[in-house]
């Protein structure tokens, strides 16, 4: 029994050492190799969303590392290869998109938030200033109150 | 004024659920979030140099697209959503809508035998094994299928298949409006 089972874990450890591929790239020196790295993790697949190109195992993610392979074999920038890819997905395809109006809430959102914040605190902390001055008004007034009433009683007296 | 704040979460709720409600009717209706806009629109059709399905040897360019009005409909045999609208686009040919196929990272014999036995909607057949085309096109599934017009600029893309339904609501006034725009 012990053997069988022995032999299905086996059978089944290597059925899943075949399925994985591996892609081989070569490069001619280090530059190259960084560069398609990087850019494997900043180019996003444009049909399994949210995963970068080198993440994904999609034809489309295969096909793209391709030609960032085969770009950067031709000593193609990191810049010409991205301007390459968002002029036929748009940019949709990189994790770092420029600033458009589209895109001017993922930059200016976190900022407004930071303002609106500082905003509220110095707009409370001025009424507390005021609600101070409100007291010390209110002493005055009491002082008037207490002289006004004292001065009551001392008519009472009379 | 205390009091008044206290709504501020509720109505900020409140306010999340209506957007999200929205998109979700949306989505019910059809309108996938996944769907990418084409950068290509109001661009010519990539330069490009490939064979014919079914003539090795025969080669066709950008030229093609020039002079009517025309669908490029993305297609493979691998893919199930193709199988699905091949028989509309049959009839939609046999209707005199002119469509131009691109069969995309595929097998030439197996995309000739469907042809055969499916019925060829297509006037040309284009052969882009590599998918070298595609890349330009900016396809990421297919079907697809691409407006052009009698200039060969890109007017509009569909992802997904062509149906009877959005056909007739969104595909055929365009490409009615592009055959006027061409007489």
């Amino acid at each position: 029994m012990k053997k069988w089972f022995i032999a299905l874990f086996a059978a089944m450890t290597f059925s899943m050492a075949a399925q994985a591929t591996i892609e081989v790239y070569e490069f001619e020196n280090l530059q190259q190799e960084q560069q398609f790295k990087e850019l494997g993790n900043t180019l996003r697949c444009p049909k399994c969303q949210n995963n970068t190109i080198a993440d994904s195992n999609a034809e489309l993610a295969q096909d793209l590392r391709h030609k960032v392979y085969e770009m950067t074999k031709q000593g193609k920038s990191k810049d010409e290869i991205v301007d390459y890819m968002i002029a036929r997905y748009g940019n949709f395809v990189t994790y770092n998109p420029p600033f458009t109006v589209a895109t001017s809430i993922l930059w200016l959102g976190p900022l407004a938030v930071v303002v609106l914040g500082f905003g509220i605190i110095v707009m409370r902390s001025r009424k507390t200033k005021k609600i101070a001055t409100d007291e010390k008004w209110d002493q005055d007034k009491e002082q008037r109150l207490k002289a006004l009433l004292d001065e009551e009683n001392n008519g009472d007296k009379q | 004024m205390s009091k008044k704040l206290l709504f501020v979460p509720l109505v900020a709720f409140l306010a999340l659920a209506a957007v999200f409600t929205t998109q979700l009717v949306r989505n019910s209706e059809g309108d996938d979030p996944t769907k990418l806009e084409s950068v290509l629109i109001g661009k010519s059709v990539p330069e490009f140099r490939l064979e014919d399905l079914a003539e090795p040897g025969k080669l066709y360019d950008q030229a093609i697209f020039k002079g009517e009005p025309l669908l490029l409909n993305v297609w493979a045999t691998w893919c199930p959503t193709c199988y699905a609208e091949h028989q509309y686009l049959n009839t939609l040919a046999g209707e005199g809508v002119k469509i131009i196929g691109l069969n995309y990272k595929d097998q030439r014999d197996k995309a000739v035998g469907w042809l055969n036995d499916l019925g060829n909607p297509y006037l040309i057949s284009l052969f882009d094994g590599n998918g070298m085309l595609g890349l330009d096109l900016g396809v990421y599934g297919a079907p697809e299928t691409f407006l052009i017009d009698a200039d060969g600029v890109i007017r509009y893309r569909h992802v997904g298949d062509v149906n009877p339904r959005n056909w007739k609501e969104k595909l055929e006034p365009m490409y009615q409006q592009l055959v006027a725009e061409a007489k």
